[in-house]
């Protein structure tokens, strides 16, 4: 069970890395529009250059 | 306008906004192949726009519904251009590095997700746009364009032509707190969680070691990590809960939190000296789950509150951002805050006015919808006051402000309006001395372990006390109501129903009495033509009508519309010379005549006759030309059709019902009041009659609920314990009712009514778990037969039953439907 010695501290350090990824995402506002970035994925973009018409 | 053949009766709704259509106003064109109906060009405009760019795709995957809010017209570009001054912009943009300038910008008028992806791919399209990002939650957005290739003044208009309206945003200080106070809980949420998850894990292999054999380093090492994770935990996510704590300590009282404080520092302080002696039992795990479970509660209870904040925010209509001062001949644009007393400001047509004051030079029509919720415009000329948030309809006009900011007419009543809300009748003020009894009591138990367990074996004493104070810890019973609350507010917000406060249903379900205003509640908000009564030989009451729908053509005016309504669409002979007199009516060329149309005695003096005969009852306008009198045209304001309905239900179910109506016509009145059989009616009422009634009625014992929705209404809705405002009221009637009736149909409140009673039963059966629970763990924790980790774990369970419970409110409560064929029942 020498293992744990090394486990356990890296199981602190993994979660160490997981609280601060989330509160990067809490600080930058990705938990703000959950319905709308999760719908974002599902629109498609226009396949053809449709984007680029200079449309004023 | 194509000649409509034969006429179908118009489809529901704009093919382009969903907004019900008018008959007079039903604009058909061709789009994408196939004629369709909308209500005005701008619609047609937009759907064009739409499809020209190859986004028809966005009427598929929209929501179907009205739009929130539609850009009253683009006479766009020129109330646009004001925001190209380059100092304006420095107010609200900011240089990038890469020369490109960004600003974030308020939108109104998104409501699902196709709307913003519908203004994103539009702003792609639009050369010089970098980047552009609608947020539908926030209701703003981010853009970043090039200043040398697209004017800021473009974008604008470009959103505007969809529908939407945009202005930069103004941070507001009060939402940026609001913003932050969220962001706080969101990461003490989730700093608890993920040391509760760990923490978890770690108890299992000591659990799993505890029954079988563990070394002791091992266990030492376990604990220590758990320990670890602890700590930040409770400094953390803990610290509302101990700095509550202590400040009831401070105050001598007892709270929630103090047993809450006590029950984590207790804990974790007998887990620190079980690790220093290295025995005895650790309850790191037990710490963590609490104060996660405890702040799911809390944030629960915040976010309700919070979404119905931002709520009331999307229901506020802006007051202008810009002001013109005319300062020495010359105009400057300044904020609105810098205005002060004594400053000549201009505002042009189609501007809302910034401050309260008196004309001095111009004349025309403004409309006060805002304060009064009534269309109807009101002259102004120089001498005139004119109110902070009217908008002014058609003519330039100067004025000296008077009064700014918090001391204009419009802040005023609204100020007042937060105080008669503070003085409402509290409904759970029960609730709150129950709970210190229950917690005194609890303190009073754990004591009393406390001294058994010293007595008979000090080795328990510790686990014991945690158990005591976990098992009777207050998570559940703080859920039970929260929950519930937050699941059927969102059921009814998918409904058409915004409920604003979460008071409001509890004292739903409990109202005897619903308290009705006439105007615009139990009558439709919009009059209708009754009838055309000709005085000339030879004319018949639809030539009358085509000549009087001619002359309205152009009006905004509600009994414009209505006279547009009752025509034949497209049977309108076409006038020329349109002149609209304020104050007075219409006046115009038909067919070579000149014809007046509007107050009896102005239209009569075209011809310089008397006026003819006694006028029709109610609303009316005279039609004229130059010979003499035309016609009489009447209008009426009729019922709502489920208004009927409505009160029927209410009746069966005992509830009592009145009118309290500040319409002076008591005749009219009471009629309303016979035709839906109110028995209590009163007419005439001034706003404060309003309140004194409502409390005659409060002090008799009824639970009130108020529909109004004008501001004359809107101490009436303070003062009753829970008020409905309609969606077609006055916003302020809107901003401090209760709830709002987004769809406008009366028919939904029984619904309400039903929903509001099942949520208090749920609140009651959560509160009865919860309850008996404490009750049945309470004796086996004194009894030192419940460790403390099991006592966490089944606080968390129940909480977790209480939670699942309240869901069940999310679907509406099936049912009797109205007895009228109303829409009442799910």
């Amino acid at each position: 069970m020498a293992a744990l010695y090394v486990l356990v501290p890296l199981a602190l350090v993994l979660l160490a890395i997981a609280v601060a990824a989330f509160l990067w995402a809490v600080d930058h506002d990705q938990f703000e529009d959950l319905e709308r970035e999760g719908e974002r994925i599902l629109f498609d973009e226009e396949p053809d250059g449709a984007a680029e018409g200079a449309e004023r | 306008m194509s000649a409509a053949p034969a006429l179908a009766p118009p489809p529901a709704g704009c093919f382009h906004c969903g907004e019900p259509l008018d008959a007079g106003d039903v604009v058909r064109s061709e789009v994408a192949g196939e004629v369709r109906a909308f209500c005005c060009h701008g619609c047609l405009g937009a759907a064009e726009l739409i499809h020209e760019l190859g986004l028809d795709s966005y009427y598929e995957r929209r929501e179907p519904g009205p739009l929130e809010e539609r850009a009253a017209d683009a006479r766009a570009l020129e109330r646009w251009a004001r925001f190209d001054d380059p100092a304006l912009q420095r107010g609200f943009a900011s240089e990038e590095p890469d020369g490109t300038r960004s600003a974030v910008l308020s939108v109104a008028g998104m409501r699902c997700a196709a709307c913003s992806w519908l203004l994103e791919e539009r702003l792609a399209r639009l050369e010089g746009v970098r980047e552009a990002r609608f947020g539908l939650a926030s209701g703003r957005a981010r853009i970043r364009w090039e200043p040398g290739a697209v004017r800021l003044s473009a974008i604008l208009a470009a959103v505007a032509a969809l529908g939407y309206r945009a202005a930069p945003f103004e941070p507001d200080v009060e939402e940026a707190m609001v913003r932050e106070e969220r962001r706080a809980a969101l990461r003490r949420l989730g700093v608890a969680g993920l040391g509760t998850m760990q923490v978890m894990m770690f108890s299992v292999a000591l659990y799993a070691g505890a029954f079988g054999d563990i070394e002791a380093a091992h266990r030492d090492l376990l604990r220590w990590a758990s320990l670890l994770v602890t700590a930040p935990v409770l400094a953390y996510a803990g610290r509302p809960f101990l700095v509550g704590a202590a400040r009831d300590l401070a105050a001598r009282r007892v709270g929630p939190d103090l047993l809450i404080g006590g029950a984590l520092l207790g804990a974790f302080g007998a887990s620190l000296h079980a690790l220093g002696t290295g025995g005895g039992e650790v309850y790191f795990d037990s710490v963590c789950m609490f104060v996660f479970f405890l702040t799911v509660g809390r944030s629960l209870e915040r976010d309700l509150r919070a979404r119905a904040e931002l709520r009331i925010r999307r229901l506020q209509r802006r007051v202008p951002e810009v002001a013109h001062r005319s300062e020495d001949g010359a105009e400057h644009d300044v904020p609105v805050a810098a205005l002060a007393a004594g400053d000549v400001v201009v505002v042009r047509a189609g501007e809302t006015v910034p401050a309260d004051g008196c004309v001095i030079a111009g004349r025309g029509e403004v409309s006060e919808a805002l304060l009064t919720g009534e269309a109807a415009p009101v002259a102004k000329q120089p001498g005139r006051p004119i109110l902070a948030g009217s908008e002014n309809l058609d003519a330039t006009l100067r004025m000296r402000v008077e009064r700014t900011g918090p001391a204009t007419t419009l802040r005023q009543v609204a100020s007042l309006l937060d105080r008669a809300q503070l003085e409402k009748p509290p409904v759970a003020e029960t609730a709150d001395r129950v709970a210190r009894v229950f917690l005194s009591a609890v303190l009073l138990v754990a004591a009393v372990a406390a001294a058994a367990w010293w007595w008979l074996d000090p080795s328990r004493v510790v686990p014991v006390v945690i158990s005591v104070l976990i098992a009777t810890c207050p998570c559940a019973l703080s859920l039970a109501t929260p929950a519930a609350l937050a699941a059927a507010t969102h059921g009814l917000a998918a409904r058409g129903w915004l409920v604003t406060r979460g008071h409001a249903l509890e004292a739903l379900a409990r109202v005897t009495r619903v308290v009705f205003d006439k105007t615009g509640t139990l009558t439709a908000p919009t009059p209708r033509l009754a009838g055309v009564t000709p005085l000339r030989e030879g004319l018949t009451p639809d030539r009358a009508l085509v000549l009087a729908a001619a002359l309205e053509l152009r009006s905004v005016h509600p009994l414009a519309r209505a006279v547009r309504a009752a025509a034949r669409p497209g049977a309108a002979d076409t006038a020329c010379g349109l002149e609209s007199v304020p104050g007075c009516g219409v006046a115009g060329r038909v067919e070579g005549r000149l014809l007046r149309l509007g107050r009896p005695t102005w239209s009569a003096a075209l011809a310089g006759a008397p006026l003819p005969g006694p006028p029709p009852a109610g609303t009316v306008a005279l039609l004229a030309d130059e010979r003499g009198p035309l016609a009489w045209l009447a209008f009426e304001t009729p019922l709502r059709d489920d208004a009927a309905g409505v009160l029927a239900w209410l009746r069966a179910r005992g509830i009592a019902t009145a009118l309290v109506s500040g319409d002076p016509a008591a005749d009219a009145v009471r009629e309303v009041g016979d035709r839906l059989g109110i028995d209590d009616v009163h007419a005439g009422v001034s706003p404060a009659g309003k309140v004194a009634a409502v409390e005659g009625w409060l002090s008799a014992g009824d639970v009130v609920l108020a529909v109004g929705d004008g501001v004359n209404d809107a101490p009436l809705l303070g003062r009753a314990q829970v008020s409905l405002a309609m969606g077609s009221g006055s916003d302020l009637a809107r901003l401090r009712a209760d709830a709002v009736l987004l769809d406008d149909r009366l028919a939904s409140l029984p619904l309400a009514l039903r929903w509001a009673r099942r949520a208090q039963r749920v609140v009651r059966q959560n509160f009865a778990w919860a309850i008996a629970y404490n009750a049945s763990v309470l004796p086996l924790a004194v009894a030192g037969l419940l460790p403390p980790w099991l006592a966490a774990l089944g606080m968390s369970a129940s909480s977790l039953l209480v939670v699942a419970n309240s869901l069940r409110l999310h679907a509406p409560p099936r049912g009797d439907a109205l007895p009228a064929g109303g829409g009442g029942g799910a």
